[in-house]
């Protein structure tokens, strides 16, 4: 028989073993008896040489090899036994460990999907991003053209390689017109993920390049939407951005690169000039490791690389490297310090869920202290008490686990939702069994961890005394432990309770921040002209924008309209090398200024302060002087205390200007943001001024900004109505507020602080609960000592300054040692959340007094009920 | 019956194996044949026997089944495995060994005295 069969026929076995040993005793008798003893006789005899019939078996039992399992079932079923005994402490210990697991899992959920889960690639280990690095700036840059084709050609470790590029535009047939998000990328992209189209084929190398057969490859998404999943879609025209298409593949299903796309067009077949540019790093790329190559090994050649290339073009490439870094790594980007920071900060909510479950179980430990040193008496081992203990805290910590799991698997979806701004691999994110096992090792361990304190108390020694003692000796010990738990409670509520006030501070701080813009009532869209205009020529270009700014003026509650490139606190950015003398060093040595293409209402719109000059008019146009106008912060690094109004200034890309004004600074990344960032400087140029070759590549990325005098919302469908045009298929989209902008530029905050607020808000729940269950525990099996201070003398004062001298010295020590681990806390948030502050002491005074005040409150019913001890009943009492 | 001695540790199970090794047997018959065999010298304690036949039938050395005696009653027999054989084997040369190695060095020490 199996050992697991074993089990399962446990009763057989009885039965058989009974059967076994009375054959055995007759057999023995009928024996003695034939050989003429007396019946009675014989039967002693034989009993007496086989020994007592329960031992042998037990010894037997034993034998089978399967007791430590019986044991557990046995265990286990005394335990759920116990626990329906006294359901009021099941619930709140139940309820207590769900709260603390489901919220451990939901955490570990997040993690596991985002950050552990290897991506849902073929061999997604070998999948790589590359990067351009520079001494100056960091790692944020991408490729130019130029240089990703050498680096393609050159490397042998990294192939495939592929880059792509943010685009999106109208699709105007077939169906309505609609703009979407679409890509430009290089034909060897869906081999670099190692996946296969679900229809059609992947660009052909050939079409990759300029002059080429314009194809394209639509998203599975779309080909369900429009095409309703039609296999004759392949081979049929799409009209994208006013240029004709032919559709040759469908991309698999739920296919991302950053973000959704659902048109792809080849990138070699863009014309713009800058696809020449070495210097204009604009693409995204990503690779696969070749065979049996390591990633330090493809960095090396990537060095290599880069250094033939800044011998090659010194004015552009000196001083910049290439990066490879997992793919993975790259896609979850700045999530993961908030990811470990909110496991960091549940761990310590179902760390107090412990202590508190730990000292519940302790209190009731102490009063059974009695029934397990009878136990002892009759024979039981030490061991197999701890063994017990343990199995009922482990049958706790299961069944607390499995209501987390439940928790955890209602309230996964609306936390994903509630993450700002999109999360990473969201749709990763779900209860598996990986989460499962987590979740029933957290079980475990916490099971463990609060049910070990009892168990060691299990009675070894001196069990006379203490069967002799009554039930209402508390010793000394097990105060002790019971104040310990109190304090370590305390700790751990000390520090969620600083981290929160902390965030607190830092959104309050954050948010009065001046963003250098009147945010209210300004809306903020990007416009897709009709892509029938797109494809004249400048001039008509430049009419279509005028046109649609006069539109716009008249909706009805619009007060001024202007057109910009890039808008504040929104995601994209333009960076452009500046200089203040007419000779300019290498690209690479320039100072970095955000610049954005703007029309004369631009500083009305926004309200942003003009410092000195002027700013744009109507008069600055394509035949007059170049002109710009600088922000104070640029001001300040190029010019100092001189007057920058009329100083020339070199920009990249532009050429020589005049500086004709002076604004002020604007929090383009955002309230928190801002301050940190690398690219402060910041310059407008007019839109008039933008030359012919450049004004359709801006024109499918401008933004319109209008201040209205109602609501910012209610001018758009008004507005969406006039500006559709003649061919119906001029469109605005990711309409916002700037209201709506300033505020998600601390979402980040904002929702750190509201989980923090929950956690340190139920650390102080169960604080407040551990510290009222031991007092009152406590003073209740002090009541024969307290009657007894009372009969001496004591006054109700006396009694209650004697409970609460007692929970005061607990709260304070425990304050004491959350204390340092709250500054360690507060350091880490210094470095891991923008904007955060962890020196502000008054945040560490104001959060303690709380937390000492509702620790007092706690403490204040036992200490009560204390002083009202009548001493006569007390004394008779035990 | 004077001056029995205890069974060496261990020798149990060799001695059950041994006994089973003859033919399949019943727990009682073991006994009885044990203490026959050992003609009294050896203190069989039956109390032990049958945990030591559960324990042999756990680690797969005896297998057992249940089957009318000559008296019509079942009862439990055992019979050796073709491990159990392989390990009354080795068990058994091995004690042959261990007896004349105690053998010869007691035989030593009454020549050593010289």
């Amino acid at each position: 028989m199996i050992w697991w069969q074993r089990l399962w026929r446990r009763k057989q076995m009885e039965e058989q073993l009974d059967k076994e040993l009375s054959f055995h005793l007759d057999q023995h008798v009928a024996d003695l008896i034939a050989s003429g003893h007396h019946p009675e006789e014989a039967r002693r005899q034989a009993r007496l040489a086989l020994g007592g019939p329960q031992q042998v078996k037990e010894q037997c039992r034993d034998a089978r090899g399967t007791r430590w399992l019986e044991d557990l079932l046995q265990d286990f079923r005394y335990s759920l036994r116990t626990l329906r005994q006294r359901p009021g402490f099941a619930a709140v210990t139940l309820c207590t460990l769900a709260l603390g697991i489901g919220a451990t899992t939901v955490m570990f959920t997040v993690i596991h999907g985002v950050l552990l889960k290897p991506l849902s690639y073929p061999e997604p280990e070998r999948l790589v991003a590359l990067h351009g690095v520079t001494e100056k700036y960091g790692d944020q840059w991408g490729f130019s053209y130029p240089n990703f084709l050498d680096c393609k050609r050159e490397s042998q470790s990294l192939a495939p390689m592929a880059a792509w590029r943010y685009g999106g535009g109208t699709v105007s047939e077939p169906g309505q017109a609609e703009y979407v998000d679409g890509r430009e990328i290089s034909s060897e992209l869906f081999a670099v993920f190692g996946v296969a189209l679900s229809r059609g084929r992947a660009f052909l190398p050939e079409e990759d390049r300029p002059g080429a057969a314009p194809v394209a490859i639509i998203s599975y998404g779309l080909w369900q939407r429009r095409y309703g999943a039609s296999p004759s879609a392949i081979g049929t025209p799409i009209v994208f951005d006013g240029k004709l298409y032919t559709v040759v593949g469908i991309a698999p299903a739920g296919f991302q690169l950053d973000g959704s796309a659902d048109v792809f067009t080849p990138l070699g077949q863009v014309t713009e000039a800058r696809m020449q540019n070495r210097a204009a790093n604009f693409l995204r790329v990503v690779a696969r490791l070749g065979p049996g190559v390591t990633l330090d090994q493809a960095q090396a050649e990537l060095a290599l690389i880069s250094r033939h290339l800044a011998e090659q073009y010194p004015d552009v490439d000196a001083g910049r490297g290439f990066e490879a870094q997992q793919l993975r790594q790259e896609l979850v980007g700045d999530v993961r310090p908030t990811l470990w920071l909110l496991l960091g900060a549940v761990s310590l909510v179902l760390l107090i869920a412990c202590v508190n479950v730990a000292s519940l179980l302790l209190a009731r430990a102490v009063s059974r202290e009695r029934e397990l040193a009878m136990r002892v008496a009759l024979g039981a081992g030490r061991g197999r008490l701890i063994r017990q203990c343990l199995t009922e805290s482990a049958v706790l910590g299961l069944c607390g686990g499995a209501l987390g799991v439940l928790l955890a698997a209602i309230g996964i979806r609306p936390f994903v939702l509630l993450w700002p701004g999109s999360l990473p691999r969201a749709e990763e994110v779900r209860l598996d069994w990986n989460v499962l096992l987590f979740a029933v090792g957290a079980s475990l361990a916490s099971g463990l961890l609060f049910g070990l304190a009892p168990a060691l108390r299990a009675p070894a020694r001196e069990l006379e005394q203490t069967l002799r003692a009554g039930a209402r000796t508390v010793t000394g010990s097990s105060r002790r432990l019971h104040s310990g738990f109190v304090m370590s409670e305390i700790a751990l509520a000390v520090v969620l309770l600083v981290a929160a006030g902390i965030l607190d501070r830092t959104v309050l701080r954050l948010s009065s921040l001046d963003p250098g813009i009147n945010i209210h009532n300004v809306l903020a869209t990007r416009v897709a002209l009709a892509p029938g205009a797109l494809q004249k020529d400048p001039a008509r270009i430049r009419a279509a924008w005028q046109d649609v700014l006069e539109r716009s003026r008249r909706v009805p509650g619009v007060q001024s309209v202007a057109l910009a490139d890039i808008i504040p606190m929104r995601e994209g950015y333009n960076g452009l090398g500046y200089w203040t003398s007419a000779a300019p060093p290498l690209p690479n040595q320039m100072p970095i200024a955000l610049a954005s293409t703007v029309t004369p209402d631009y500083l009305k719109v926004m309200g942003i302060p003009l410092r000195h000059g002027r700013f744009f008019d109507g008069h600055d146009r394509m035949d007059t002087e170049r002109v710009v106008v600088i922000d104070e912060v640029l001001a300040q690094h190029a010019f100092g205390a001189l007057d920058p109004v009329g100083k020339r200034l070199w920009i990249q890309a532009i050429g020589p200007t005049k500086v004709v004004g002076v604004v002020g600074h604007v929090r383009h990344w955002g309230l928190a943001g801002d301050d940190q960032s690398q690219v402060r400087d910041q310059i407008y140029y007019p839109f008039a001024q933008v030359s012919d070759a450049l004004m359709r590549l801006f024109s499918t990325f401008m933004s319109m900004a209008v201040r209205t005098s109602i609501p910012p919302l209610n001018v758009v469908e008004p507005m969406r109505r006039e500006l559709r045009g003649g061919t119906g298929d001029q469109i605005l989209y990711e309409v916002r507020t700037m209201e709506q902008l300033a505020s998600s530029s601390l979402a980040r905050q904002r929702f750190l602080l509201t989980l923090f607020g929950i956690f340190a808000g139920l650390a102080l729940l169960l604080a407040c609960i551990g510290i009222y269950g031991v007092l009152a525990y406590v003073t209740s099996q002090r009541v024969p000592e307290i009657g007894l201070r009372m009969a001496l003398g004591a006054s109700a004062r006396d009694v209650m300054r004697l409970v609460l001298g007692q929970s005061l010295r607990m709260i304070f020590v425990g304050v004491g040692v959350g204390l340092g681990t709250a500054f360690a806390a507060a350091r880490l948030l210094e470095k891991l959340v923008a904007g955060v502050r962890s020196t502000e002491l008054s945040t560490f005074a104001s959060m303690i007094s709380v937390l000492v005040a509702a620790a007092l409150v706690a403490s204040f019913l036992p200490a009560r009920r204390a002083s009202r001890v009548d001493p006569i009943t007390a004394l008779r009492q035990d | 019956m004077t001056a029995k001695s205890d069974l060496p540790q261990g020798t149990l199970d060799l001695l059950v194996l041994k006994v089973v090794g003859l033919g399949p047997v019943h727990g009682y018959a073991i006994a009885q044949r044990l203490q026959q065999v050992s003609r009294d010298v050896v203190q069989v304690p039956q109390g032990s026997l049958y945990p030591a036949l559960h324990r042999l039938e756990n680690r797969g050395l005896l297998a057992a089944d249940w089957n009318e005696t000559e008296t019509g009653r079942e009862a439990k027999f055992y019979r050796l495995t073709r491990k159990g054989r392989a390990q009354l084997e080795t068990e058994a040369a091995s004690w042959q060994r261990l007896t004349e190695a105690v053998g010869l060095i007691l035989g030593m020490a009454e020549g050593g005295a010289e």
